[in-house]
Formats: structure tokens, C-alpha cells, sequence
């Protein structure tokens, strides 16, 4: 067969229109997502700032960024603000799962008002808790005048600037993981439960034994979905501390990463955070994929 | 048997009781949202935890108005209107006396009339403030652009995966699954180049391209089409249907379930999207609602009463819509979760 007739054939057998209903798509995702990523690597060896000429430096910007008191503040902010918010938000949305899961009455109306805060608009909800925290006129002050107890300056406080934002994002979060737990709790039959009850087991060991285990999936997936969202927090920090923070206490590495290439427009040194960024969550990602669906095989 | 059915009556009343407790912690920001956002400047300032606003009544006297106040008088309770403060004490002279010598009076014996009012000044205001009209056009403009080509070039390529065989077919199909897990954040940088060099830096294009594709939309379209009988493509075929006429007369009508899911997931997503406009827009002809906000914060940052305004009317129409739509918006986000 000559060439062309080869072609052909493939053409026949495969539906190469098919790369015309890919294209819009592969285009838009190679052009904006994949190229890019393979570009951060190579900005973060140059010194940009995207109006004079990119000058090469090397490994100079990992090497700064190794020595940058700041960007380890960032790290260690981003970590604290990782290992408060999730057990936080995983505890708290896996009890009002399990209290809706109960047979009362009202069940959609509760799931109705706690998903409320997860669909508005994070700058509009982030500017009504700058309000809850406001050292004077601020509601929470306000409360706690009313039981005696002293004021705190929240937001400007470095000892609390940080744990205020967190609730407030586990106070936004809460509804969305609700949703998932209960979809979980939903899939454990019933019959599990009435075995146990007729054995004699108390509530506890029915949770231990039958909720937990058979929960595990979707406690796992919650999990890294959080520790992967908590990693890219940065609307509301820049919302309710545009500064980064009483001494840069709620600086995260977004919002650092933010503040050098947008603020200080050094395109390559923000690339080479960008970079150990994406390193950091892709490799999250990747293992939630892994273990993830090695579990839900295991089921 | 009595016991257990005690046991029972507790349990429920409990958890209603947890349950309430925590739907009011959900609600209360919004609450006190809308109580502030109707006060007046006095009454916030004095931080009052009241959640109907209420104005302080005023009297004319003499040309002026004066605020009135219920004071303990020697001769009992009395309204009068206040002329003057004076340390702790207050002049106060009688409205209904006006020609009366002016008397003073300590504060702490004067107690302000008030009456219900609701202070929408603040709502005009803040919508005056920032073109926060031009904002939501801008949004909504977007959000139903990115929405519109986001499902037609999704569940084309879902179409394609679903129905063709093609060479490369499974390379592209881990390609796209390996572009999911990059986080956007590690994107901003180079994007930012990419569209300074294509001139589409503070342009709607930058706003809405990048974002017309979507690899969790392709999967969620093509795990559908997945899901439909395979004699519906063959009888298609045999009948001498094209693939674009497969697509728009029998694939697209049976498609509303994904289509409603992932139109309101993406609208959503971009409604609320803030870094990536924050970056690639400046002017104010572009500016989006969340980032309109983040510069109101910025100008009038102490002015909470507006603030509140501009947040309430922010969050209303998609409350509204959520309202109405409630299960499909459930179902949205937490199909991300449960796709597989």
C-alpha cells in the first residue's frame, strides 16, 4: 500500500473529525494550562519584570527563596492554616452530617441554610466578617462585652489575625463537606445498623465499627480536597488583610506569591514559588488519585 | 420498651437543638449583614448589637431640628428636645414651650426617643459609590459567556472520546487528566505573560478564554454519554446521520441533566472567581463584582454601613437563585465530589 492509501485507511478506520471536536478544547488547555506550567519552571531561572529584557540568573531565585525569612513564614502560615481549618471543617461537617442523617423532621431546611454560606460570593462575605472582627464596632466584640469579656483586636492582632480568617473559611466550607458526608452516610445500608443494634452494640461502637470505616472514602476524599483547597487560600486574606497580616501573619505562599509577582512584579522569582507551589499539590493530587481509588476498590 | 421510646424523644430533641444552634452560627454573619447595612452612621458607631434599626426622633424648634429625648424631670417624665450638649449634661428646652428658658439637664437622666427606621441611604451610596451596575454586567456578561462556550466545546470533546476511535486517543486522555491536577495558583505568572503577549491583558478575552475549556467538564459530559445506549449512535449511523447531526439532534436534547448541572457549577465559578480577574483586568469598564468589592473595601474601608449594603445586594441574587434552583445547586458541587 502506498502511503497515501495507508492514510486513507487510518482515515476510514478512525474518525479523525474527532480532532476537530477536540480542538477547541485541547487548544484552550494546552495554550493555558499545560504550556504554562512548563513555562513557570522556566521563568523561575530568569530575573523578569516583564518590561525590561528577562536577564538569566541561574538557579539564583531558588537559591533566594531558600534564604527568604518571609517565604518560610508563608509556609509555616499556609501549614498552620492547613492543620486548623481541615480537622476543624472535617469534625464539624461530619457531626452535622451525622445529625442530619438522623430520621427528624426538617432535614431539608437545615441542609438548605447550612449551604447557604458555601454559594456567596467570598469578597462580599469576607467584607461582613471584617465587620464581625472589627475592634470597635464589630459584632463579636460586641458579644463579648455582653458576657464580660475583654475585647481583641482580631484581625489586627498577630496572635489571632490568622485563626480568624480560618473560621471564618471553615464557617464557609462547612455546608459543601456536609453535602458529601451526607451523601457517604447515605450509602451505608441500613441492615448494618439493625445487625449491631440487635447484637447489643451502643452508639459509639456502631460509629467506630460501621460509620467510620465505611465512611472512609469519602473522609479521604474530603480530606485532601481540603488540604488542597487550604493550600490555595487567598480571596479573603487579601480581602480582610491586605497588608498579609499583622507582621505578616496571615501571609500564605499564594498570598506571597501574589505579592512578589503583582505586587513587586518579579515575575521570576513568583515563578519559582509558583513553582515548589505546584510541585507541592500536584504531587497531593496525585496521591488522592492513588490511595483514593485503591480504597474505593477495596470497598 | 418505655424507656427506649424516652430515649428516642431525647435524641431528636437534642439534635434539633445542635442542629438549630449551628444554623443559626451559618446565619448570623448575614443577619447582622442586613441589620447594618439599614443603620445609620450614629447608630453603628455606637455598636449597638440591636437588630432593627432604629433612628433617634427630632423636634423643630425655632428653626432647627433637635433630637428628642425622654428626660426625668423634677416634676416627672417629659419629652424635650436638646439644644446643646455641655460635658454631661444636656440644655434642653421644651417643644411644646418654646419660649421657656432653656434647662439643663444630666445626660444620664435623658434617655434618646427613637423610632423604627431604615436607613437605605447607605444602599444608594454604596451602589453610587463604584459602578457596581457596570460590575454586575461585567460578571454576568462573563459568567454566561465562559458558561455558553464552556459546555458546547466540553461535550464536543466528550463527544468525541465517548463515540470516536482515533489515534492518540488514550495519550490525550491522560494529557487532559494530568492538566486537572495543576493547581491554578502555579499558572498566574506565565498566563499573565502569555496574555500581555497576545495584547488581551485588561480585555473580556482574558476574562473568558482560558476559561472555555474544562477537563472536568469533558469527563462529566463523556462519563453521561457513557451511560446512554449504544444503539442509539448505530441506529443514528445506519440512518445515515452525520457526527454533527448526532451531536445537535440526539445527543444535545438528551444531555439536559449534565448540562444544568455543570452550566450552574460553572456559573457559579465564575461568578465567584477573584485572583485571575484581580490580575488580568485594571480598568474599571472590566472590573468584576468580587474584585468592585475588594476596591470598595480599599476606598471606604470605615464606612461600614454602605459596606454592608454593597455585600447584601452583592449576595442576593445568587441566594435567590438558589432558592429557587436549590437541588440542581447542591447537586453541582457536590457532583465534584461524587463523580466517581
Amino acid at each position: 500500500m502506498t502511503a497515501f492509501a495507508r492514510l486513507r485507511e487510518t482515515a476510514r478506520r478512525h474518525d479523525l473529525a474527532a480532532f476537530l471536536f477536540l480542538a477547541p478544547t485541547l487548544i484552550i488547555i494546552f495554550g493555558f494550562h499545560l504550556l504554562p506550567i512548563l513555562f513557570t519552571f522556566g521563568l523561575s531561572l530568569f530575573h523578569w519584570d516583564l518590561l525590561t529584557a528577562p536577564r538569566p540568573a541561574g538557579g539564583a531565585n531558588f537559591h533566594r527563596l531558600a534564604l527568604d525569612p518571609l517565604f518560610w513564614k508563608s509556609i509555616r502560615n499556609t501549614i498552620y492554616y492547613t492543620a486548623v481549618s481541615v480537622p476543624a471543617g472535617i469534625v464539624a461537617s461530619l457531626t452535622v452530617a451525622l445529625l442530619l442523617n438522623q430520621k427528624i423532621r426538617g432535614v431539608g431546611i437545615y441542609r438548605t441554610i447550612y449551604f447557604i454560606p458555601v454559594i456567596t460570593s467570598i469578597s462580599a462575605v469576607s467584607i461582613v466578617w471584617k465587620g464581625i472582627y472589627h475592634p470597635n464596632y464589630g459584632l463579636l466584640n460586641q458579644l463579648l462585652a455582653v458576657f464580660g469579656l475583654p475585647p481583641q483586636r482580631w484581625l489586627l492582632d498577630p496572635r489571632w489575625a490568622l485563626l480568624a480568617i480560618i473560621g471564618m473559611s471553615v464557617w464557609k466550607g462547612l455546608g459543601y463537606n456536609v453535602i458529601l458526608f451526607l451523601a457517604g452516610l447515605k450509602n451505608i445500608p441500613q441492615h448494618l445498623y439493625e445487625a449491631a443494634q440487635v447484637d447489643g452494640a451502643r452508639r459509639w461502637h456502631r460509629f467506630r465499627h460501621i460509620t467510620w470505616p465505611l465512611l472512609s472514602p469519602i473522609t479521604f476524599f474530603v480530606l485532601v480536597m481540603s488540604v488542597i483547597g487550604s493550600f490555595q487560600v487567598f480571596a479573603q486574606i487579601y480581602m480582610m488583610t491586605p497588608g498579609g497580616g499583622p507582621q505578616d501573619s496571615t501571609t500564605t505562599v499564594v498570598f506571597y506569591l501574589y505579592k512578589v509577582g503583582f505586587g513587586d512584579f518579579h515575575f521570576g522569582y513568583a515563578s519559582a514559588i509558583a513553582f515548589e507551589l505546584f510541585v507541592l499539590i500536584f504531587a497531593l493530587t496525585f496521591i488522592q488519585r492513588r490511595v483514593g481509588e485503591r480504597r474505593v476498590h477495596y470497598q | 420498651m418505655a424507656s427506649l421510646t424516652h430515649e428516642r424523644w431525647l435524641t431528636a430533641a437534642a439534635v434539633h437543638g445542635l442542629l438549630m444552634a449551628g444554623a443559626v452560627f451559618m446565619l448570623f454573619p448575614f443577619v447582622w449583614m442586613i441589620a447594618t447595612s439599614l443603620k445609620g452612621p450614629d447608630e453603628i458607631l455606637s455598636g449597638s448589637l440591636r437588630l432593627v434599626p432604629r433612628g433617634q426622633l427630632t423636634a423643630a424648634v425655632a428653626g432647627h431640628e433637635l433630637p428628642l429625648f425622654d428626660v426625668r424631670t423634677e416634676s416627672g417624665g417629659r419629652r424635650l428636645a436638646r439644644l446643646k450638649l455641655l460635658g454631661e449634661s444636656g440644655v434642653f428646652v421644651d417643644p411644646a414651650d418654646p419660649a421657656a428658658e432653656p434647662r439643663p439637664f444630666p445626660m444620664a437622666a435623658a434617655r434618646p426617643v427613637e423610632k423604627i427606621r431604615f436607613y437605605w441611604k447607605n444602599y444608594v451610596d454604596a451602589w453610587t459609590a463604584q459602578p457596581f451596575g457596570r460590575y454586575f454586567l461585567n460578571t454576568i456578561f462573563v459568567a454566561v459567556c465562559v458558561v455558553s462556550f464552556q459546555l458546547l466545546f466540553s461535550s464536543l470533546a466528550a463527544y468525541a472520546f465517548a463515540f470516536f476511535q482515533f489515534p492518540f486517543k488514550n495519550k490525550l486522555f491522560l494529557i487532559l487528566l494530568g492538566a486537572m491536577m495543576i493547581p491554578q495558583q502555579a499558572l498566574l505568572v506565565p498566563n499573565y505573560v502569555i496574555l500581555a503577549k497576545l495584547h488581551w491583558l485588561d480585555t473580556f478575552f482574558a476574562l473568558i478564554v482560558p476559561f472555555t475549556a474544562s477537563v472536568y467538564a469533558v469527563f462529566f459530559f463523556r462519563q453521561f454519554f457513557l451511560t446512554l445506549p449504544r444503539d442509539l449512535w448505530d441506529a443514528a449511523r445506519v440512518d445515515g446521520c452525520g457526527r454533527l447531526g448526532f451531536y445537535f439532534r440526539i445527543l444535545m436534547p438528551l444531555s439536559k441533566p449534565p448540562m444544568v448541572t455543570l452550566g450552574i457549577f460553572s456559573f457559579l465559578a465564575s461568578w465567584n472567581s477573584f485572583i485571575w480577574p484581580l490580575i488580568v483586568t485594571n480598568s474599571t469598564e472590566l472590573r468584576v463584582l468580587q474584585v468592585g468589592l475588594s476596591y470598595f473595601l480599599a476606598d471606604s474601608g470605615t464606612e461600614w454601613g454602605p459596606l454592608m449594603a454593597a455585600s447584601t445586594f452583592t449576595i442576593l441574587p445568587l441566594v435567590a437563585g438558589y432558592f429557587v434552583a436549590q437541588k440542581r445547586f447542591v447537586e453541582s458541587q457536590a457532583a465534584t465530589g461524587l463523580k466517581e
